[in-house]
């Protein structure tokens, strides 16, 4: 018998672990002498006041949907992709290689490009932590760190020798070309008489990550490789007694996992930037893991997670703008949830178990 | 390279090598007792910003020292209470604290001191000063010896000795104490030591402790002898290599000394040289600047002997029958 | 009359929403062996963890010579003389004998001083009881017997009066199990009180001088062992007259199904695991194979179940099937007419988490019966088909939706069976069907297994309990360290023989 009814773990406890770490952040905020109130206002304003606001929050919540499933995908068999960071890193190589160098005739194709190119990259930087952790034993945690470093210094290195235009100073591409700039919400909306910011950056890869959401759902529920790699995920040893290669769903797992890492660069670096800079990715690769155990591996847990975390975002950079709060409070804050609903999870679970336990008994 | 040059980038190993040294023998406390720590990173970045805040507040460097000890140890305990109390995921447990650090740091910092994520730039008695060994200057002008133990062997903050006097101290722990035999115990086989009638959750907490203390160490040492005064971010995963290092070392305190030097040694040479040209085949700094993170995963990856974890690490401790 | 060396009153203790123990009382008398047997999940093992500081009990009493003693760690049990042989032993496997025996035991704070006096003082308990191990060996290169008695010696070496033994010979070999008896009946001379849990009647009627019984929790009766019989102690563990034979007809062998040929496995380590493994199984024949646990059972299962690789020939229905490439694994012996119940259902037969539909589907997930079209599985298909079979394998609850962690242990085995039954194999495989089954559930898995039998199809049987396999096999083949010892069938043999076939005595004796 399960203690606690399915809403309880799937809603209950999130939403217990969330405003523990919004308390623990407030006496954060009280800490360093600011008002926790005046900063949420400031925060909601600032993220979700004015289509501006929202068309930020809306953006780093694209970065954050992709990174989110793909370590949610990744966690499904049983692993912990810490990589994000640095596939994504690799995705806005391929998003640059792929709109400097290939004529595209209009963003429409363009986008369709960059997200083969983008997955393609991500999943190349996922494939030899994948391959080490399958064949070797090598743990994925370690290695996918490792490969943050030296994804970086890969970067660096590109950036700086390679693809920097004679000339510039900073590590960074030429912009993009004009036809692969993808429509912003603006454009978008604009045809349906809706006015929305045109300065803000979310853009059409909105929708891509939204549909990735809808297609990881449909991956890892409905379909035979979704099966293998929940079953590989909660049991080894059963997988390998049904049949299920080991070998081949560590790989396929985390091929699509660092794909949809990867794929963050048709927004931030395609979308946004419209050139590759050297931290384009922002630690939004690290955010995914607090999105991922927010949204409990769910794709729609996760699509709710990444636009709090994009408001958190926003609204964080709001904060520094105006108050002596510098964005590093969202690092807090990301911290405290991945601590309490990853790590202490117990610590919230086991007094609900017991009250749920108490309440059966008193019901008779 | 002349003999002078060699003795440069040895003793810059050996500075580096140091807090990996700590931090690598943190890991190993932890790990034998049976709780994976990837929060090394976390608890040296705190213990090096609060050493660094409180040695510039109050001129001392010991009790900037104590301070980190202290920050880490509240880390440290974090983590047990996450991973012994209750029985959480040690590894989303040490990210957590990886971040809570990284974040908390810049924080502290920048309402204390308004630079922008770092502290002032410590002198004098808030520093680490290097100690002179006895004759070093006498014996100086000897040749190739003198040299040596004034250069490489003298000349150290006592943090480098106190990190390289807890290799045999460690390993007489671990050995042959009695506490060692249990911490060893509860990492292979909690069941053994509870039925034993042994605490299982004292021994973890203990050697989380211990973890605590090498690693606010290893913090101070970065940001009060190594470097003067802390910066964002200073530990540059070198929580990570330590780990890496750790493995290498088979989880044994000697080995650690020389996986440690090893990380050490590359790290000097990325230092001291820039590009790097083997007879016409330049290698770009980057390559340098990536070489400790590859050649961890090319010792993860098993190419230089299979490493076996101790056998209960990782995994929370519940009663069974 | 001198106070019971041990005395319980009135112990519940409950988790969860599950009463392990109900009001038991139970009182065990110096210098004698007090059996306690029950079916799995009766609740001995909860009660004796009770006594030995594991658990706290929720109610009840604790006295020990007359003394009422709280009991609230194992630091408490061992310091009132109680000592306990886990079913899986406690010992740390890269430590020696000495250091084990020392753990928890030392004297001060350095070592070396605990070591010397634990080897003096071992030195005297090995001539004082007759138990002979080396105390300088590692345990991972001790047998699993002189494991046990490393366990043993712990406890002795802690001076414990009172020694509990929790199934203490499922791992062991016939002869190892007489050996540790005459150990306990040596410790019972030297005036120590032993508890022996088991499962096992027979042993109960060798050993023991009193037995209680446990069911569901409670203790429904404490018995001589002198004035009591297997039935009437069968009777009361299950609560009603229980069949100890399958009824079964004759049977009838087709042609040859299963013929397996020299086949061979070496582990990771280098060790080799099956040492030239030959044997036939025809249609309509059940062939079991005994042994102790370890001696390559384990490693024949898996190799014709697709879960490892081997050296050999294995041919079903006269085709060869592949042992080591792509195409070894449980998806392609599946498509062969293979189907196999694993011997670990938690950890390989189920998915604990995934609920029963989901279950029934594993590794026949593929099968086109439960794909909707090339991407997508049907879903509501596999729900329907699970619906069908738990009503004909009687699981309970018949809720389709019900995660398999959440169903007993002998509902849980019904749903493999049901699904590897009902997918109509040639060859069924089957390990330890009835392991940690309740006997309903066991006398229905007997059932089906004859009736698959029966429609001619051939089955393999791997189980270590010699009951199980003398009442269903048709032959017996006795596995001995990777090889064959000899076959036998079940009417011209006897536990005698099959347990020195067992123990790796070739002939076993007669025959």
């Amino acid at each position: 018998m399960d203690i606690m009814p399915k809403w309880a773990d799937v809603v209950l406890i999130p939403l217990i672990s969330l405003i523990l770490a919004a308390i623990l952040s407030a006496l954060v905020i009280l800490g360093i002498g600011e008002d926790p109130v005046a900063a949420v206002k400031l925060m909601v304003t600032g993220a979700l006041g004015s289509t501006y606001g929202w068309g930020y929050t809306l953006y780093y919540a694209t970065n954050f949907m992709f990174t989110g499933l793909a370590v949610a995908v990744a966690f499904h068999a049983s692993m912990f992709n810490i990589g994000g960071e640095g596939q994504a890193m690799l995705g806005g190589l391929g998003v640059a290689l792929i709109c400097l160098f290939v004529p595209w005739p209009h963003w429409s194709i363009a986008i369709l490009g960059a997200i083969a190119a983008s997955a393609l990259f991500g999943a190349a930087w996922a494939a030899i932590p994948a391959y080490l952790q399958a064949r070797r034993g090598s743990h994925i945690v370690i290695t996918t760190i490792m490969f943050n470093f030296i994804a970086a210094a890969l970067l660096n290195y590109v950036l700086v020798n390679l693809l920097r235009p004679k000339g510039a100073m900073d590590p960074a591409t030429a912009k993009f070309p004009a036809a692969t700039n993808l429509p912003t919400l603006h454009e978008l909306l604009a045809p349906f008489g809706i006015s929305f910011s045109k300065s803000a950056p979310a853009n059409i890869s909105l929708i891509v990550a939204v549909l990735a959401c809808f297609g990881v759902w449909a991956l890892i529920w409905r379909t035979r490789l979704g099966y293998e790699i929940r079953a590989f995920g909660k049991s080894e040893s059963g997988a390998r007694y049904a049949g299920i290669s080991p070998f081949k769903i560590t790989m396929l797992a985390m091929l699509i996992s660092g794909g949809l890492a990867g794929m963050m660069a048709i927004n931030n670096v395609m979308g946004e930037a419209e050139r590759l800079v050297l931290n384009a990715v922002e630690g939004a690769g690290f955010i995914g893991i607090a999105v991922s155990l927010m949204g409990r591996n769910h794709p729609f847990g996760v699509f709710l997670a990444a636009i709090l975390f994009g408001f958190l975002y926003q609204g964080g950079a709001e904060l520094a703008l105006w108050t002596n709060i510098p964005r590093e409070l969202i690092v807090v804050i990301q911290a405290l949830v991945i601590l309490f609903t990853g790590a202490l999870d117990n610590m919230v679970r086991i007094p609900l178990e017991r009250m749920f336990l108490a309440l059966r008994k008193t019901e008779g | 390279m002349d003999y002078l040059t060699l003795l440069q980038v040895l003793d810059s190993t050996v500075r580096l090598a140091t807090p990996l040294l700590l931090a690598c023998l943190a890991g190993l406390f932890s790990e034998r007792a049976g709780i994976f720590d990837i929060g090394l990173e976390g608890k040296m970045l705190l213990a090096a910003f609060f050493s660094a805040a409180v040695a510039y507040l109050t001129g001392s460097v010991w009790l900037g020292l104590l301070a980190g000890i202290g920050s880490s140890m509240v880390l440290a305990g974090l983590h047990g209470l996450a991973s012994i109390t209750f029985r959480g995921n040690q590894l989303i447990s040490g990210v957590a604290i990886n971040f809570l650090a990284a974040g908390m740091t810049v924080l502290i910092a920048q309402d204390w001191f308004k630079q922008g994520g770092r502290t002032p730039s410590l002198i004098g008695g808030a520093r680490f000063e290097p100690i002179t060994l006895p004759l070093a200057d006498t014996l100086h002008p000897v040749p190739v010896i003198g040299p040596l133990y004034h250069d490489l062997i003298s000349g150290h903050t006592i943090l480098v000795y106190v990190a390289f006097l807890c290799v045999p101290a460690t390993w007489w722990v671990l050995y042959r104490t009695r506490f060692g035999l249990r911490l060893r115990a509860v990492g292979e086989n909690p069941a053994a030591v509870d039925t034993a009638g042994v605490s299982v959750v004292g021994l973890r907490y203990a050697a989380v402790a211990i973890c605590g203390i090498l690693c606010g160490i290893a913090g101070a040492y970065l940001a009060t002898a190594l470097q003067a005064g802390f910066v964002k971010d200073m530990t540059a995963g070198r929580g990570y290599i330590a780990l890496a290092a750790l493995i290498f070392a088979k989880w044994r305190p000697w080995y650690a000394l020389s996986s440690t030097l090893l990380f050490g040694l590359l790290q000097a040479v990325a230092l001291r040289y820039q590009n790097i040209d083997l007879g016409g085949v330049v290698i770009p700094v980057q390559v340098m600047d990536a070489l400790p993170y590859i050649l961890t995963v090319v010792i993860l990856a098993g190419f230089v002997g299979k490493a076996i974890p101790p056998r209960a690490g990782g995994e929370p401790y519940v009663k069974e029958r | 009359m001198t106070s019971p060396a041990i005395e319980l009153k009135g112990i519940s203790k409950a988790f969860g929403p599950v009463q392990a123990n109900k009001d038991i009382s139970i009182a065990v008398q110096p210098g004698t062996i007090h059996g306690i047997i029950g079916e799995n999940g009766a609740g001995k093992s909860t009660l004796m963890s009770i006594l030995y500081g594991f658990y706290k009990a929720d109610a009840g009493e604790i006295f020990i010579k007359g003394q009422k003693t709280a009991i609230p760690d194992s630091q408490a049990a061992i310091a009132a003389g109680i000592g306990m042989v886990f079913q899986h032993f406690k010992l740390v496997q890269n430590f020696t004998v000495l250091e084990n025996i020392v753990l928890g035991a030392e004297d001060g704070a350095l070592l070396r001083p605990s070591l010397g006096k634990a080897r003096r003082e071992l030195r005297r308990l090995e001539q004082e009881y007759e138990l002979h191990v080396d105390p300088d060996a590692l345990i991972e290169n001790l047998s699993v017997g002189h494991q046990q008695r490393v366990e043993i010696l712990k406890a002795l070496y802690r001076q414990a009066n009172i020694l509990i033994l929790d199934e203490p010979t499922g791992v062991l070999t016939p002869t190892e199990a007489d050996q540790l008896f005459r150990i306990l009946a040596r410790l019972r001379e030297e005036g120590k009180t032993i508890i022996l849990i088991t499962h096992k009647l027979r042993e109960i009627m060798d050993i023991t001088d009193t037995v209680s019984v446990m069911r569901r929790g409670e203790m429904t009766a404490t018995v001589k062992t002198a004035e009591t019989s297997p039935e009437q102690l069968a009777e009361l563990m299950v609560g009603r007259k229980v069949l100890l034979r399958v009824e079964k007809a004759p049977a009838r062998p087709g042609k040859t199904v299963l013929e397996v040929e020299d086949l061979q496995v070496t582990d990771d380590s280098g060790v080799e695991r099956l040492k030239g493994i030959s044997l036939n199984i025809r249609a309509g024949e059940i062939l079991g194979i005994a042994g102790v646990a370890g001696n390559g059972q384990s490693e024949l299962l898996e190799v014709l179940g697709g879960v490892s690789a081997a050296q050999g020939t294995i041919r079903v229905n006269g085709a060869e099937i592949d042992l080591t490439g792509k195409h070894s694994d449980g998806q392609s012996r599946r498509a062969r007419g293979i189907a196999h119940v694993p011997e670990d259902r938690q950890s390989e037969g189920l998915i604990m988490d995934f609920q029963a539909w989901e279950n029934v589907g594993f590794g026949y997930h593929h099968d086109p019966a439960y794909q909707k079209n090339a991407l997508f599985m049907d879903n509501a298909a596999l729900r329907a088909d699970t619906a069908r079979k738990m009503e004909k394998f009687d699981v309970r609850p018949p809720d389709p939706s019900l995660p398999a962690k959440n169903f007993s242990g002998g509902n849980q085995q019904k749903i493999v069976v049901a699904r590897e039954i009902e997918c109509n194999p040639d060859l069924l495989l089957v390990g330890q069907p009835t392991r940690g089954v309740d006997i309903g559930a066991i006398e229905f898995i007997h059932k089906q297994i004859i009736a698959l039998r029966d429609e001619g199809k051939a089955i393999l049987l791997v189980s270590v309990e010699l009951d199980e396999i003398m009442s269903l096999s048709d032959r017996i083949a006795v596995m001995f360290d990777g090889m064959i010892m000899g076959e036998r069938l079940p009417e011209d043999t006897n536990a005698q023989e099959l347990g020195l076939l067992m123990a790796g005595v070739a002939n076993g004796g007669a025959a």
